[in-house]
Formats: structure tokens, C-alpha cells, sequence
């Protein structure tokens, strides 16, 4: 049936947009996951608005989400789109500097009326001559009344048939890169079959409808395939960062023998860490959505002075809330992970947009001289090996631990090689089940400078914690002038001593040239292209990318040491290359820095990087 | 019953007392101490189970003289806190010593939640009307009027009734007492340790220093508390007075306080106090009785069983999943679902 011309291509991107409740998410999802199992590279990246529905047909109101799949491995969800799918006028123009020179545009004829040109800002009755699309490859299926003659006889009223439109233009999507419809129809039997066939069998219908529309009306001149990645071997699935770093947390606890608890209070980005957390009552976890920021945090301390492996997760306005709960976790040394999923800051800032801004805020703001250790993932999959690793520093090292991800990372999805358990170490906390002879002192450590951890219901191990300051072995409370001072350096040795205990900064390139990239947590995707792409070209470049802010992993001065320039790299204003400076005062740190809620693009990145090479 | 037999002495730590000669916390230390070992035996709790959780305040220091777990936190925060202890461990028996600033101040929100979810935690709420530890500001049960440093004019805020509110927030328990009344201290104690789900024993508690005598009114000494106070006890009649010839009877939709013999009343006329109702009308008006129109209450005023007890809820339902659950490990959780082969 597929009569068209077929071309190979290595990479497509495709940007689905509408309105907030046009169903996009899920329709930018069912393609990337039927990419997936194709075995493609995927990247997704879904763009949303803070409002659940704003004004329809407005600019505020438009979802996005972008997949990016590859006949290779792929790292990032590609910077401006070949396919925009635009369910009405406002996506489209909303998402008209996305587009690639030339790119293929899918509006839906229906949404052009005056009074969607006028809700959408435009100035003219042509919009498409307005935006400058002329030579772009503009295609305007009458979506939603295809839908709903696809739909006559179906029963369904016309609230309902037209919701169905999203997955026409999905239709349009698998026949254009040679999908087949099986997992979407599958997942929309799932969903949908037992509650409401009738909704299931019209959602199938539209989609087929779709296909058939785009293979017979002539209008796409050409098909796609992308053909699978060479991928490593063994089994996949899809994940995104915010389900990758719950199922870290489980990991630990699995690893550790500790329960896990989590309090919380829900915040965009963060939430969904909350929520499947609460599903996993299947692995004995334990979670309280909390009356605030910093109950979260409060039932965490109580659950891990009770034994508990307890996390908190939130986003930066709670942090904020949280720090002085933090500092009590410090003092009382209890291991305990803080989840930041950072956000457009300050304030409510931009509460669906990433940023990396938080990373002072995570370093120092609290009160006191109150050390934490402080880690970052990078990926969507690898939220699950920092969660773990966030975990067992703070239990094998008694103290609490920030990780920080960011909306990029925890909402954009990426395929994961599924690991083994088997294959992540023991964590081993220092617990304490008897007193040693001469008495149980709390604040007796161990090599790593951990204190027990001895909590209540132990026999004979009854003793007293608090935010007070501590004698240095008794626990109890102390105002003596010298002991403060050792229990201040005592715990800034605790925290820098981590630094022994994780693995050495590693370069992507080589350990010596012209440029250095430094980044940390979620840009690596897009700096790790970057970089790529100008070392194919014969670039002198190399990355330097961190997942450990605090303590820095070893070997950074030789690394810094071997480039003729360093260039910091971040979605803030210059935090981390601050802290370089301050850490590393013999070197140079030039910055590159956005502030625009969105992810680096690849593009802007090479362009920086050429003009410091 | 198990028969630990502990005496007060194996509750006191070895840390000096430092609240200030002459306070109120002495006594409630005292009583906290004599309730534990019947509150063992009763419930078969073992010492090392039992554990105190406090917040900031002179009340706060409470948990440093008690030689059993303890975890001083930070302002406002001990019910929070004391929630994520028992959900983790529910077998503890978690107790929170806070005051009048701390729980129903900077910590409100989290004590009135605590109540709402009727976590089972034995609290003892403090109630001095002011802020001692930093020197004498009103707290949010400062009378109207009241001048105290940052108030030198009066306040002009109405105070909190803590019967009331936590009556307000459908808590299952709660108590009143006296610092001077030690052994009526221990008997609230007691029964909101027995009692499964979150308990409020109020002491109404002398700060010698910034607001002797704020009390004293009704509480002075014994005789005053006979005349001025009323002690509830569940199917007892409501009867106060040296001679117990005053009681209290519902006349058009309101407590009055009679005499019995007098004016036509009867002793037949006179309530009995029902704490177990779920209803919370009575109880929220005894509660709400305020010297001189009427007696101050005193007792358990309110102690209603409610299966809905949080931290066993958390429990059972986590039992209940994990029993019928397919993913079993990690390795399974990560199985799930949707997954695809590369060959």
C-alpha cells in the first residue's frame, strides 16, 4: 500500500504541538515508543505549559512534545524539528522557529478560521505567507472533519470524536516514517478497551484512518524509514528521569536492606517521583504526601532516625522551604536524599521549563557551615544510577545527600538497557545493633567518619539527637567554644572524604588540546553531540562533564591542566563556574550560559564552541 | 499485662534539669516518668521502644532529661517529624513534647494535619500562653490584651483554644491537666497512650518568669482548682465544687453551670460525661469553657476509637499490595511492562 518514494535517513526529529488538551504528550509518546521497539535511538522532550488548559488556541496554551530518533545511538531530542505536526494556528506559529530550513509542516486545515488567526496573534489572513513557510513542505489535512467522518456512525458525541484527532494526525505520522500501528493500538486497547470500548475502537479507527489518508491522497511525495541503532545487546525498555530516579531509590533500598520511605508534597517537576513511589507498595515502600515542603522533608528525618532509607522530592521554591530541615539533618547526621528537579527560577519561576539554577542554592543554602554532598544526573536513564548512588553515599556516609535533576531530564524519556541487580554493589550502612563495650557513643565514627546509626527500638542503644550543637562523641548538647570548631571540621572532613569513595573525573576526547568543555547534570546530551560533531570535523575538543558537584571527583586539576581554554557550560548564570574559580583559582573559566527555560541546542553549541577554537 | 516493672528512675536521664526553679515542666517531666511504667505494662512496651520527639521551646528541652530514644528537632516541626518515625516503625511509641508557640504557632499546619490523620502519637501540648525561651512574646494562647515585650500595648489577636482546635481538626483524643496536678497529668497520659490514634494531653503550665500566674485564676492551689475547675471522667457525673454540689446541665443549647438542690435542679439533671462519643458538639463546648463563667475542664474530654489510625493504615495497605503483587524485587520492577530485545 505504500506506493510512495522511500528514502533511508540516519535521524528524523518530529514535533507534535497543539493545544494543552489536544492529547499531544500522549500522541508525541505512542510515536516514540513504537520508534523504541523498532529499535531506533530515541530522545523525547516534552515542552508543556504551566496551566493545565489555557484559553484555547492561544499562544500560552500550546504542549509540545519532540522525539528525536536515530539510526544511531541518540543523546539529545534534536534541536529544530523536520516534521511539525500543528494541531492549530498557535502551535504553529508558536513552533515556527523550531523548524529546520525546508521542514515538513502538518497544520490542520480545519483550525484555520479568522478567528483562530486573530486568538493566535496573527496580522494578516495568511498565515502561512506571516510566518515565511512558503518554500517549507506545508501540508493541511482537514483533520478534525476526517476525524469525524472517520467517525460517523460511531456513536460517539462530538466532544468525543473530536478528541480523537490527535491520533489522525498520529495516523499520518507512522505512514510518513514507515511505522507500523500495533503498539499504539495495543497501548489504546489497554487504556481505554475495558472502560469504554466504544472510545478504544474510535481512537483505533482514527488512527488507521490516518494511515490511509496520508498513503492514498498523494500529498506526501515521500516515506521515511529509520533504520534500527546498532544498539548494544540485551533487553530495553523506555524511561523517563523522574521514573528512573523512584526506581533508583528502590534499588537502594533493595541493596541495603533499609525500607524505604518518602515524604513528600507534590511540585512540578518533580511530582511524578512521588507518584510512582506510591505505586511501589509492591516493594514495600512507603510514602506520605505530606501537608507541606517541610513535613516532606520532616517525615524523611523522623523515617531515617527510625531506620528508614527516606527520601524527599521537590524542586527549587522546595528547597528553598526545605533548608532549614536540612541543617537539622546535618547536625542529627542522618542519612537522607533530597531530590531537587530543578525549574525556571526564582519564585514560581517557570514551573514546566528546565534550568540548572539551583545549584548554588543546593550547595550553600542553608544556614551554618552545613556541608552536603551534592550529585547530578545527566540523562534520563541514568537518574537511576545517581538515585542509587545519591542513596548509598548518604547511608554509608550518614549524611544527607542532594541530587539534582532538572525538568529536561525528568520528563524527557530515552530507551534504557535494562541492568541486572546483580550487577550493583552492596550498600552497607553503619548500623549499630549493640553497644560496644564502655558504652554507645552516638557520635563515635567510623573510617569514612560516619557516626552509628542507631535508631529506636535498638536495646540499649536509647540516646539523644537534636539541632543542638553535639559534644563530639557523647551526642549531647555542648556550647563549648573548641568543640564547636571540631564538630565544624569534623563534618566538612566527613562530606570531603566522599570524594574517596567515587570515581575520577573522566574526558570524552582527548586528555589534552585546544578546548575543554565543562558541563554538569542534564546539558550532557547536548554537549556530548556538540563535542562529537566538531571532533568528526578535526576539532581539538574535548568534554569534561560532572555528576559530582561536592565533593569534585579526583583528577580534576590534571584534567583542567592539558587545555589551552575551558569553557563552562550551563542553563544558569554561571553557578558552577563560579565554584570552579573558587575551587581551581589557577585557571581561566570562560562561560556559556541561557537562561530561556529550554535546553541547549546542538546548533548554538557548536557555534560558541568554533568561535573559541 | 507484662510485668516490666519500671520505676520512674529508669526514665531520667543523666543530663541536669535546666528549666528555671519554680516552672512548670518540672512536673510534667515528673508525671511523664511515674505514666511510663504503667503505660509499659499496660500496652507491653518495652523501654527501648519508647521514643520522644521534640520541636524548640523550653518545653522542647523535654526530651534530653528522658532516658529513651530522643530527637530535639526544630521549630514547629516535632509532629512532622514524630510522623515519619511512626509510619516508619509503628511498633515505637512515639511521644511529642511541644508548647503553645511551637505547635500552635510556627508548627501549626503540621499539627493540625497530625491530628487529621490521626497518626498514633501521645503529644503533650505545653500551654504557658507565652514564648519563654526567647524572653516573654505572646503566643497564639495569649489572652486578648495581654502586654508582653513585643506586645507592650496589648495584644489585639484573639488566642487559640487547643481543646478546641484539635476537637476542629476531628482529633480522637484529647486531654487537659494542670502542671500542679501531677497524678491527673499521669492519668491523661495513660489513657492517651492507650488510646490508638494521635492523643493531645494540653497541660496548662506555669512560666514563673515571663507569665507567673496566668493560670493561677482557676489554678492556683487546690482550693481554687476545686471551685474553678472541673474534672471529667467518662460516665462520671459532671460535678465540681469542695462540695461536688455545682454541676453542669445543657439548657438551650448551652452549658450551665447549677447547683444542685437549687433552683429546682436535680442531680438527675445534672450530665454525664460520655468521652466516647463520636459526636463533637459536647466535647468541643466543654472544652471551650473558660474561667470565670464557667469551670475550666480537666480530664479526657474527648477519647474516641477510630480504626483510621495512619501509620497502621500505611502499614496494612502496604502488607495487603505487597501480598498480591507481581513485581517482587527490583529486577522484576524493572521486567515490567513494556520491554524489547536487541539481538
Amino acid at each position: 500500500m505504500n506506493n510512495s518514494q522511500t528514502t533511508d535517513l540516519q535521524d528524523v526529529v518530529i514535533r507534535f504541538s497543539g493545544d494543552s488538551g489536544d492529547g499531544m504528550q500522549l500522541t508525541g509518546t505512542l510515536f516514540s515508543e513504537t520508534s523504541a521497539l523498532l529499535g531506533n535511538g530515541i530522545s523525547t522532550f516534552p515542552d508543556y505549559p504551566a496551566e493545565i488548559r489555557a484559553p484555547q488556541g492561544t499562544i500560552a496554551g500550546v504542549s509540545g512534545f519532540q522525539v528525536h530518533i536515530g539510526s544511531r545511538p541518540v543523546t539529545n531530542p534534536g534541536d529544530y524539528c523536520d516534521v511539525l505536526v500543528a494541531m492549530n494556528l498557535a502551535a504553529l506559529k508558536a513552533n515556527r522557529k523550531w523548524l529546520k530550513k525546508g521542514a515538513t509542516v502538518i497544520v490542520d486545515g480545519d483550525s484555520i478560521t479568522e478567528q483562530n488567526m486573530q486568538r493566535a496573534g496573527f496580522e494578516t489572513l495568511d498565515p502561512i505567507a506571516e510566518l515565511g513557510l512558503e518554500d517549507y513542505n506545508v501540508v493541511v489535512p482537514d483533520i478534525t472533519s476526517l476525524t469525524r467522518a472517520a467517525l460517523e456512525g460511531s456513536g460517539l458525541d462530538n466532544r468525543a470524536v473530536v478528541k480523537c484527532k490527535n491520533m489522525f494526525a498520529l495516523g499520518i505520522c507512522f505512514y510518513l516514517y514507515n511505522r507500523p500501528s500495533d503498539h499504539a493500538l495495543k497501548y489504546i486497547d489497554g487504556k481505554f478497551a475495558k472502560k469504554n470500548p466504544a472510545v478504544a475502537e474510535a481512537n483505533k479507527r482514527v488512527i488507521r484512518a490516518g494511515y490511509d489518508y496520508a498513503a492514498n491522497t498523494h500529498q506526501f511525495a515521500n516515506t521515511y524509514t529509520v533504520a534500527p541503532a546498532p544498539l548494544q545487546k540485551g533487553v530495553y525498555r523506555s524511561i523517563s528521569g523522574n521514573v528512573a530516579t523512584a526506581w533508583g531509590f528502590c534499588a537502594a533500598a533493595e541493596k541495603s536492606g533499609r525500607p524505604l520511605f518518602c515524604g513528600s508534597y507534590p511540585i512540578t517537576p518533580a511530582t511524578v517521583i512521588l507518584e510512582e513511589l506510591a505505586k511501589r507498595k509492591d516493594l514495600g515502600v512507603k510514602t506520605v504526601q505530606a501537608e507541606d515542603e517541610i513535613a516532606g522533608i520532616c517525615t524523611a528525618i523522623g523515617a531515617a532516625f527510625a531506620g528508614n532509607m527516606a527520601v524527599t522530592t521537590t524542586s527549587g521554591p522546595g528547597l528553598s522551604l526545605k533548608s532549614e530541615a536540612l541543617g537539622l539533618a546535618v547536625m542529627a547526621e542522618l542519612p537522607l536524599v533530597v531530590v531537587d528537579v530543578q525549574r525556571g527560577g526564582p519564585s514560581t519561576g517557570l514551573p514546566t521549563k528546565t534550568e540548572q539554577s539551583d545549584l548554588l542554592q543546593a550547595l550553600y543554602g542553608r544556614n551554618g557551615e552545613c556541608p552536603v554532598p551534592v550529585i547530578a544526573a545527566s540523562s534520563p536513564s541514568d537518574c537511576f544510577d545517581y538515585a542509587f548512588e545519591a542513596s548509598r553515599i548518604a547511608m554509608e556516609h550518614m549524611t544527607p545527600v542532594i541530587l539534582l535533576t532538572d525538568g529536561f531530564i525528568a520528563n524527557g524519556s530515552e530507551p534504557w538497557r535494562i541492568p541486572s541487580m546483580s550487577d550493583y554493589p552492596a550498600i552497607n550502612p553503619p548500623v549499630v545493633d549493640q553497644a560496644p563495650e564502655g558504652g554507645f557513643m552516638p557520635y563515635a565514627r567510623n573510617e569514612k567518619l560516619a557516626r552509628g546509626w542507631a535508631f529506636p527500638g535498638k536495646a540499649g542503644l536509647e540516646h539523644r539527637v537534636g539541632g543542638l550543637e553535639k559534644h563530639s562523641l557523647r551526642g549531647t548538647i555542648s556550647h563549648d567554644p573548641a568543640n564547636h570548631q571540631l564538630m565544624v571540621s569534623t563534618r566538612a572532613a566527613k562530606v570531603a572524604r566522599v570524594q574517596e569513595d567515587i570515581p575520577a573525573l573522566k574526558i570524552t576526547g582527548d586528555d589534552s588540546g585546544e578546548l575543554l568543555v565543562v558541563g554538569w547534570g542534564g546539558t550532557k546530551g547536548h554537549l556530548q553531540s556538540a563535542v562529537e560533531q566538531l571532533r568528526e570535523q578535526g576539532k581539538s575538543i574535548s568534554l569534561a562533564h560532572f555528576n559530582y558537584i561536592n565533593p569534585l571527583p579526583k583528577g580534576v586539576a590534571e584534567a583542567f591542566a592539558g587545555f589551552r581554554k575551558i569553557v563552562v557550560c550551563e542553563l544558569n548564570d554561571g553557578q558552577f563556574a563560579g565554584y570552579l574559580r573558587r575551587n581551581f583559582r589557577q585557571f581561566e573559566f570562560l562561560q556559556y550560559n541561557k537562561c530561556e527555560g529550554q535546553p541547549f541546542t546542538v546548533v548554538e553549541l557548536k557555534e560558541k564552541f568554533n568561535s573559541l577554537l | 499485662m507484662a510485668q516490666y516493672n519500671y520505676t520512674p528512675a529508669d526514665f531520667k536521664s543523666d543530663q541536669e534539669v535546666r528549666w528555671c526553679p519554680g516552672c512548670g515542666d518540672h512536673a510534667v517531666l515528673n508525671a511523664v516518668q511515674r505514666a511510663l511504667p504503667e503505660v509499659a505494662d499496660a500496652l507491653d512496651i518495652p523501654h527501648n521502644k519508647f521514643t520522644f520527639i521534640s520541636g524548640i521551646g523550653c518545653s522542647s528541652r523535654f526530651i534530653y532529661y528522658m532516658k529513651t530514644f530522643g530527637f530535639h528537632t526544630i521549630h514547629g516541626r516535632a509532629n512532622a517529624v514524630a510522623t515519619g518515625v511512626k509510619c516508619a516503625n509503628p511498633e515505637l511509641s512515639v511521644w511529642v513534647a511541644t508548647g503553645d508557640g511551637d505547635s500552635l504557632a510556627i508548627g501549626g499546619n503540621h499539627f493540625i494535619h497530625a491530628i487529621r490523620r490521626n497518626v498514633d502519637l501521645n503529644v503533650i501540648l505545653f500551654n504557658n500562653e507565652i514564648y519563654g525561651l526567647t524572653k516573654g512574646q505572646y503566643s497564639p494562647t495569649s489572652k486578648l490584651g495581654k502586654i508582653t515585650k513585643t506586645s507592650p500595648y496589648g495584644t489585639v489577636e484573639k488566642p487559640f483554644n487547643p481543646g478546641e482546635l484539635v476537637i476542629g481538626a476531628k482529633g480522637t483524643f484529647f486531654a487537659r491537666s494542670i502542671d500542679a496536678e501531677v497524678m491527673l497529668t499521669k492519668e491523661c497520659l495513660v489513657a492517651g497512650a492507650k488510646h490508638k490514634g494521635m492523643s493531645v494531653t494540653e497541660v496548662l503550665q506555669n512560666c514563673v518568669i515571663f507569665n507567673d500566674k496566668t493560670h493561677a485564676a482557676f489554678a492556683a492551689d487546690k482550693a481554687t482548682r476545686e471551685e474553678h475547675t472541673i474534672t471529667l471522667r467518662h460516665g462520671e457525673k459532671m460535678l465540681f465544687g469542695k462540695e461536688r454540689t455545682k454541676g453542669l446541665v445543657f439548657e438551650n443549647m448551652k452549658l450551665k453551670v447549677v447547683t444542685v438542690g437549687e433552683d429546682g435542679y436535680t442531680i438527675d439533671d445534672v450530665l454525664v460525661h460520655d468521652a466516647h462519643e463520636s459526636d463533637t458538639t459536647l466535647h468541643s463546648m466543654l472544652a471551650a469553657m473558660k474561667y470565670p463563667d464557667y469551670p475550666v475542664a480537666v480530664g479526657v474530654i474527648r477519647c474516641v476509637e477510630d480504626d483510621a489510625v495512619y501509620d497502621r493504615a500505611v502499614e496494612r495497605q502496604v502488607e495487603e499490595i505487597k501480598a498480591a503483587a507481581k513485581i517482587r524485587c527490583v529486577d522484576d520492577l524493572l521486567r515490567s511492562g513494556e520491554t524489547w530485545e536487541i539481538k
